[in-house]
């Protein structure tokens, strides 16, 4: 579903983001993407949105090449793949269901159809009585819960988490994880990145270490050694 | 469609006082305009007034024969660049000069001024080259003394009139483009104030043209509301100037429906321009 081969990323003065990096993500399956700030994480999240393009090897997403789509292709990829923020990036001057059903209305959803869709989603992220609340109304782990349930209106079939529980605190954390355990269980594939080593510890998925822009472990392969030059076949 | 103008309405509502700025700021910069339009319209105006006044006259040879000048009068009238022609007798001629120089009343001796035609060329036939070709198709009728039609003075107003009306188009569009970039900068700020908004209507799957439509009709609408500000104080303007200096013409309706459209014109094209711009970054 998600296919990185041999890929880089270089910014002009930033330099060299990602080097060499290879791996895939399958249907339905749960991967950690972890690793030191500046490792790369964002950078491989941005290259699977398509909100940035590789220098060097091939990104593809959905089985097609990115380097290949053009804009409205990625509009339209974008409606299978559902994203959460750190920092949750709802509208502070909409409610929580107006939130939700921006996403619908953007894409032209047919009206009739998304306060049923938005009631069922905020239901299902535990948020059914507060769907009139506007964020500054909600805890942290309540926007966050806005914010999946927004990311998953077009039933994606991959999840991307970026940081999802880091301005969380432990019980908010727990809660938002087990959401994610959920959807995933219901089939739709979750890429989450995450300095929260804890977390990472206590649940047996799949982990991918990233290192100065390379995967350094792959828990779906063998073991890579910290190498300047791996072999990074995942 | 309806979401769209729900979120123009929302963008008005969120921020009034840029969206009041920026229809003041298109105001303005369509205020130059129009009261470049409004010289532009006096000037040409007060030109087509001096063409009016452009005229060919021949003077025949003294005898000639009133059959021979009728016909040659039918000749002329049938000329394609010919409104009127008319002849002047003698004695019509004497009678005029006397009433319009009553001082010389007496200096004028029965046939002492020839008889004459006097030929009104027809709009758009009153520039040099066909004033000429005139000229010389009259002088070739062997009773025709001489032909006179201030050829210095024709060339001198045409040269006046091309001058005014290129000045005219480059003045025009270098305003237009000066509003275009006002629009785009205003829209601009409109545009980053809901820069969060955009970036999430990308991540969830809104394509490019669905971002664009509610920017596109808000800059329209505004380009519309300035559009019709600035033809109030260019109406104004023209008002006080009539009043207090000297009297001039105003746009007709369709000139003023036209300007109000352009404002539209040029607030669409100004906004397409910033959130293109904006698009490709993100």
């Amino acid at each position: 579903m998600i296919r990185f081969t041999h890929v880089s990323k270089e910014y002009p003065r930033l330099g060299l983001a990602l080097n060499d990096v290879t791996f895939r993500v399958n249907k339905g399956e749960f991967a950690f993407l972890t690793g030191p700030s500046g490792a790369g994480k964002s950078t491989i999240l941005k290259l699977i949105l398509i909100e940035e393009r590789a220098t060097g090897g091939e990104v593809r997403v959905n089985n097609a090449a990115a380097s290949e789509m053009r804009r409205r292709d990625i509009a339209m990829l974008r409606r299978k793949l559902g994203v959460v923020f750190q920092d949750f990036r709802l509208l502070e001057d909409r409610t929580a269901e107006e939130n939700v059903a921006f996403a619908l209305e953007v894409t032209g959803a047919a009206r009739d159809t998304i306060a049923p869709r938005v009631s069922r989603l905020l239901t299902q992220v535990g948020l059914a009585a507060k769907g009139t609340s506007y964020p500054r109304e909600l805890s942290g782990g309540e926007q966050q819960r806005v914010a999946i349930a927004r990311a998953l209106v077009h039933d994606p079939m991959l999840l991307i988490a970026d940081e999802p529980t880091g301005n969380l605190d432990e019980r908010a954390t727990r809660g938002i994880f087990q959401l994610l355990r959920d959807i995933n269980a219901s089939g739709t594939a979750v890429l989450m990145a995450t300095h929260n080593l804890e977390l990472v510890r206590r649940n047996e998925f799949r982990v991918i270490e990233l290192n100065r822009g390379q995967v350094v472990f792959d828990s779906a392969s063998q073991p890579v050694a910290p190498d300047p030059t791996p072999d990074l076949e995942a | 469609m309806r979401l769209t103008f729900r979120e123009v309405v929302l963008g008005f509502r969120r921020s009034p006082l840029l969206s009041t700025l920026s229809i003041v700021t298109i105001a303005f910069s369509m205020f130059a305009l129009g009261l470049f339009g409004l010289v532009a319209l006096n000037v040409s105006r007060a030109l087509r007034g001096l063409e009016e006044h452009v005229e060919v006259r021949a003077f025949l040879a003294a005898g000639t024969p009133i059959e021979t000048i009728t016909t040659a009068l039918g000749d002329i009238q049938a000329f394609p660049e010919v409104q009127k022609a008319e002849y002047v007798s003698p004695e019509q001629a004497l009678a005029r000069a006397r009433t319009e120089l009553p001082e010389f009343k007496d200096v004028f001796d029965a046939n002492v001024l020839p008889g004459s035609f006097e030929i009104k060329l027809k709009p758009g036939y009153r520039d040099p080259v066909n004033v000429e070709s005139v000229a010389s198709r009259l002088s070739n009728y062997p009773f025709v003394d001489d032909v006179r039609y201030g050829e210095e003075w024709v060339k001198k107003l045409y040269d006046i009139r091309n001058l005014a009306g290129a000045a005219g188009v480059v003045l025009g569009v270098a305003f237009a483009a000066v509003a275009i970039i006002i629009i785009g900068t205003t829209i601009r700020m409109a545009v980053l104030a809901r820069a969060r908004e955009i970036s999430i209507m990308r991540l969830v799957g809104a394509t490019d043209g669905f971002v664009r439509r509610p920017f596109l009709i808000d800059g329209f609408l505004k380009g519309v509301a300035g559009g019709a500000l600035a033809l109030l104080m260019t109406w104004g303007a023209s008002t006080l100037i009539s009043d207090r200096l000297v009297s001039t013409a105003f746009f007709d309706r369709q000139v003023a429906l036209l300007g109000i459209l352009g404002g539209g014109l040029i607030g669409l094209l100004g906004s397409a321009m910033s959130v293109g711009r904006h698009l490709r970054r993100v």
